[in-house]
């Protein structure tokens, strides 16, 4: 009978990763979208939310702990509890990295936009898709989604550094956009940022289906 | 380590075997009357090293372990088929003209409950020195307190050596039993579920017990607690039905077995 509370709590322990996954997606959203409509208002929001996530952080820690003391999981259980201990410091750190876009949205809604946003929409887009989808490969158990997110965080880092020329090119002609053109390349790095949290947890999760660590190794090593 | 060495350990591809060998099954099978009790089982027992079996009841665990030591051959009408070596010389201690007490001078075993002979401390360990004609009290007297070193109990019972044994706290007990098993410098160390009747402290002594004593001899151990299978062996043998289902490196066994029984009986999921 403890077998099914185990399998119960396990359960749960997926629900509450799921939820502060969407959590965690939510303020992605939101800190681009205050970005993006220069709305200050939304970006404090997003700072304020920030401590829903860490709550769930330390929630989700100590329920791993909890489950490693009492019942002493084996095998793919084992895996489980220790791959959704570090996917929360994960999605943590993205939410962090969303108060960050944030913090400098405000800063650059104080001065009139550099230039249309249309990269750094493009680039949170797809990080914010990453971290949907690797959340969706833990959830599932699903390694062949978790290495197609391995694959897209490359295209993150081209666009990156697109933008990142982009803005250069921008200082280089007119010092006056040094601070914006600035700002906005931390963004680009926040957003590059996340993806890579995201490609993390799909490497988690290539772990907890496979048992195969797939962390630091070198890129020859087939997806 | 005396595993061939691969840099990684991740897949069941590649899964390791052990290289230095103290024993080893080949194709065992048991039986007694009409039940087959082990189905051909092939088993390394690496030198040097715990090796636990591990399996529900009636898995045929214990069986596995008495056959090391011929125990069966006390009983009429068993049967076994296939070989166990002990290395090195490969000596197959199945073969008719292997005497079962020869055999059982190279290994020693320690039961579940403690057994002690009812006599002295210092009787129960000198007890199979002497049955090998050790006669010299000074040597016998070395080679005791050697022994109840070994089993970490000298400490506990060095200025009561002719008490009873019987007198002794049951964990005390269990180590006297290894001491008195461990007096004939055994090969091969056959352990039954020597910690089930014990405390989780005096558990936990004959855990450590079990560390420090594989650096000179070499640990077979059958045990119900898959913990301790986890926190002291090397190696791990799961068996079902008579029949070995996995064997492999402990930590690979019980992070990610290849075989979904495995997996379903160390998550507890049956068994």
């Amino acid at each position: 009978m403890a077998q099914r509370h185990f399998d119960e709590e396990l359960a749960e322990l997926k629900n509450k990763l799921a939820r502060m996954a969407g959590l965690a997606e939510d303020q992605i959203d939101k800190a681009l979208a205050a970005l993006v409509t220069r709305d200050s208002a939304l970006a404090c929001r997003v700072i304020e939310r920030d401590h829903k996530v860490n709550a769930l952080d330390v929630e989700i820690d100590e329920a791993c702990i909890e489950l490693l003391a009492l019942h002493q999981p084996a095998a793919h259980d084992l895996r489980l509890v220790t791959t959704a201990m570090k996917i929360s410091t994960e999605l943590e750190r993205i939410s962090d990295l969303s108060e960050n876009i944030s913090e400098r949205a405000i800063e650059l809604n104080e001065e009139p936009q550099l230039k249309p946003y249309i990269d750094i929409p493009r680039i949170g887009n797809l990080a914010r898709v990453m971290v949907k989808e690797s959340i969706d490969a833990f959830v599932k158990e699903d390694s062949k989604l978790a290495r197609k997110v391995l694959v897209d965080d490359d295209l993150v880092d081209d666009l990156m550094e697109q933008l990142f020329r982009e803005l250069l090119s921008f200082m280089m002609e007119n010092p006056h956009t040094i601070s914006r053109a600035i700002r906005l390349s931390f963004v680009a790095k926040y957003l590059e940022r996340m993806a890579d949290h995201a490609t993390n947890i799909a490497e988690l999760v290539v772990y907890l289906v496979e048992g195969k660590i797939i962390r630091h190794t070198s890129p020859q090593v087939p997806l | 380590m005396d595993v061939m060495e691969l840099p990684h350990l991740e897949s069941p591809e590649d899964r390791v075997w052990p290289k230095l060998l103290k024993a080893e099954t080949r194709a065992l099978s048991f039986s007694y009357g009409n039940r087959l009790a082990l189905k051909n089982v092939s088993v390394p027992i690496a030198e040097y090293k715990i090796t636990a079996l591990i399996g529900p009841s009636g898995c045929g665990k214990s069986t596995f372990l008495r056959c090391f030591n011929r125990m069966h051959d006390l009983y009429p009408g068993t049967r076994y088929e296939g070989e166990i070596l002990l290395h090195p010389g490969s000596r197959n201690i199945l073969a008719r003209d292997v005497d079962p007490i020869e055999v059982r001078m190279r290994l020693a075993m320690v039961f579940q409950k403690p057994n002690p002979f009812p006599k002295s401390v210092y009787e129960n360990v000198a007890y199979g020195l002497k049955v090998r004609g050790l006669t010299d009290r000074r040597a016998l007297e070395e080679k005791v307190e050697q022994a109840l070193r070994s089993a970490a109990l000298w400490e506990e019972v060095k200025d009561r050596l002719s008490a009873q044994a019987t007198s002794l706290s049951g964990g005390q007990q269990q180590r006297l039993c290894m001491a008195r098993a461990l007096a004939t410098d055994p090969e091969l160390l056959l352990l039954d579920e020597p910690t089930s009747a014990l405390d989780p402290i005096a558990t936990a002594n004959i855990e450590e017990l079990l560390l420090d004593l594989k650096q000179r001899v070499t640990i077979l151990i059958v045990t119900h607690n898959m913990q301790q299978a986890a926190r002291v062996s090397d190696w791990t043998a799961f068996m079902y039905l008579g029949e070995l289902v996995e064997f492999g490196l402990t930590k690979q066994l019980f992070t990610n077995p290849s075989k979904k029984q495995t997996e379903d009986y160390i998550t507890g999921r049956f068994g």
